[in-house]
């Protein structure tokens, strides 16, 4: 199923956030947006999701879901939102909860999302016992629990320190090797826009518009940090990246 | 800042070489950060008890206190003891129970139940928020009278002061707790289409529960003075009713037998709720 934002603007009491945004999502793939921070991606991603309503245009699936997804379009958030009152594999539970499973079906997911993202081990933690990196995978593990046909994820790895960010790389790109999932990114760094996207849309600041969009052919799994061609876009990226960035820093912020 | 800059320091007065330790010699960092941290120390409320009982029994045995100012806290045992042995602790206990069980139960429902209405919909806190604020400082027991036309002068009266009392503090904890419970896991749970119910029974109330329960020792604590503020204005049995006799007739011990014992339930209230924290609240660690 792909995803796709047609001519979307959207404004918070007066003030514009995003500006006629045209994007596709399309399905096997992860679409990765970068834009200074403040510019309307996680705006955005909540009209992707249908969590706000835009104020001009359509946000529109095309296709259907793989039979079943429990809930086609699922989140990722940058701070978990995870349950501190439910245990890693209470809180995989509670999104199967409302489907009508036999308890021993929602074990079975609860299960096999563990052993893929090998938490198994840590079923029956509490939230606070993990450290950021671990409550993430736990957060993932969720998702998948929820056989989604896009995952939205919002700076997932923004709140975590740089080596388990590299880890955690590592991990969505064994992810998307084995299962070839379909997501929206969102993140404000480059360097992880370029390790895991095949396409990059680049966002002005306030009020978002799509800057550009870049293709990245080199399959996930053989991207090296040093690879020339890698480096390059980059490189590129910022330049488009770093006035919008500069330009956004010095604006006073509206609210 | 370095050594050497301490050390060529021209001004550094000779004072402060003389009787310290050389400057630039290595001494500890002071430590600055403790207290704060309430915790523990759980010997501390019974020994200071203990002590009190202790003073206040020395200061009556020596004819410091003399026992038409303050009874001795062994007459006062004795008759505690002599209303074990009748079975008359029971007769005035058991009824002042079954009010306050009854009573609170009814308050802590409605409470927690008008308080999630407020805390989840708008039209319900424009409407019900500002009459909760303008009951909240009404003194209930001034209500009492009220209570027994509408109730009768029997239980129901009773229970529904209680409950009464019960009720404001509780609307008025939950709702806050549902005001602080993060919005991220309310729209994590919409966004993965949990329904409403479902948002509210399994994110809203957990998130709410800390400060229902912190609520419930205020609100426990003022359903025990209504109690018996209640059983003086009528009732046979109860504590207060003990307690309102014995001052009648000056009988300073068991007055203050029946003032210990008030004093013990609301001690044990407090245990219980301490228990039930812990139980619903191990996720906090
Ligand atoms: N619910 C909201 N109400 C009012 N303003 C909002 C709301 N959400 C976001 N904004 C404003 O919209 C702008 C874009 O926000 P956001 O989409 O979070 O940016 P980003 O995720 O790119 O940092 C910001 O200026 C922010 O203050
Ligand atoms: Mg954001």
């Amino acid at each position: 199923m792909d995803l796709r934002l047609d001519a979307v603007s959207h404004a918070y009491g007066g003030v514009e956030v995003l500006r006629d945004v045209t994007l596709e999502a399309p399905a096997g793939r992860i679409t990765c947006l970068v834009g200074p921070s403040g510019c309307g991606k996680s705006t955005l991603l909540r009209l992707l999701g249908g969590l706000e309503r835009p104020d001009a245009g359509r946000a529109l699936m095309l296709g259907d879901p793989p039979a079943g997804s429990l809930n086609p379009l699922t989140y990722v958030f940058q701070h978990f939102a995870l349950l501190p009152w439910r245990t890693v594999a209470g809180n995989i539970r509670l999104v199967l909860e409302d489907h009508p499973l036999s308890r021993a079906e929602r074990d079975e997911i609860v299960a096999d999302v563990l052993a893929r993202t090998r938490l198994t081990d840590f079923a029956k933690a509490w939230p606070r016992q993990l450290s950021g990196g671990m409550r993430q995978r736990v957060a993932i593990a969720r998702a998948l629990a929820a056989r989604p046909a896009v995952m939205l994820m919002d700076e997932p790895l923004s709140a975590l320190d740089a080596q388990t960010r590299e880890l955690l790389m590592d991990d969505l790109v064994a992810l998307w090797g084995r299962e070839r999932f379909t997501a929206v990114y969102v993140t404000h760094n480059l360097a992880e826009a370029v390790r895991l996207g095949h396409r990059i849309a680049v966002l002005s600041r306030r009020p978002g518009q799509v800057r550009e969009i870049a293709e990245i052919d080199t399959p996930l799994e053989d991207r090296r940090p040093d690879d020339p061609a890698l480096v390059a876009v980059q490189a590129d990226l910022w330049r488009l990246l770093r006035e919008e960035a500069a330009d956004a820093d010095r604006e006073l912020t509206g609210a | 800042m370095t050594d050497a800059t301490l050390d060529a320091a021209p001004a550094a007065p000779a004072s402060a070489r003389t009787g310290a330790p050389a400057a630039g010699a290595p001494r500890p960092v002071p430590f600055r950060g403790g207290g704060f941290q309430p915790s523990g120390r759980a010997w501390a409320g019974p020994l200071l008890f203990v002590l009190l009982i202790g003073i206040w029994e020395w200061g009556s045995a020596s004819g410091w206190i003399t026992p038409l100012t303050l009874p001795r806290p062994s007459a006062v045992a004795a008759v505690f003891g002599e209303l074990w042995a009748s079975g008359r602790l029971w007769e005035h206990l058991g009824p002042s129970l079954g009010r306050l069980a009854v009573g609170s139960a009814l308050g802590l429902a409605a409470g927690i139940g008008v308080g999630l209405m407020i805390g989840l919909f708008s039209l319900a806190r424009a409407g019900l928020a500002p009459l909760v604020a303008a009951l909240f400082p009404v003194p209930k027991i001034a209500l009492l009278p009220l209570f027994v036309i509408w109730f009768g002068i029997d239980e129901a009266s009773k229970y529904a002061l209680i409950a009464f009392g019960v009720f404001t503090p509780t609307v008025v904890a939950t709702y806050g707790g549902v005001d602080n419970v993060d919005r991220s896991l309310i729209r994590m749970g919409q966004s993965f289409g949990l329904s409403w119910r479902s948002i509210v029974l399994k994110i809203v109330l957990p998130g709410a529960a800390p400060a229902i329960l912190s609520g419930m020792r205020v609100s426990l604590a003022i359903a025990i003075i209504l109690l018996v503020a209640a059983e003086m204005l009528g009732a046979e049995h109860g504590v207060g009713a003990f307690v309102l006799t014995a001052g009648s007739l000056y009988d300073l011990e068991s007055l203050f037998c029946g003032v210990a014992i008030l004093s013990a339930l609301g001690l044990a209230v407090s245990f219980l709720i301490g228990r039930l924290e812990r139980r619903l609240l191990d996720w906090r660690g």
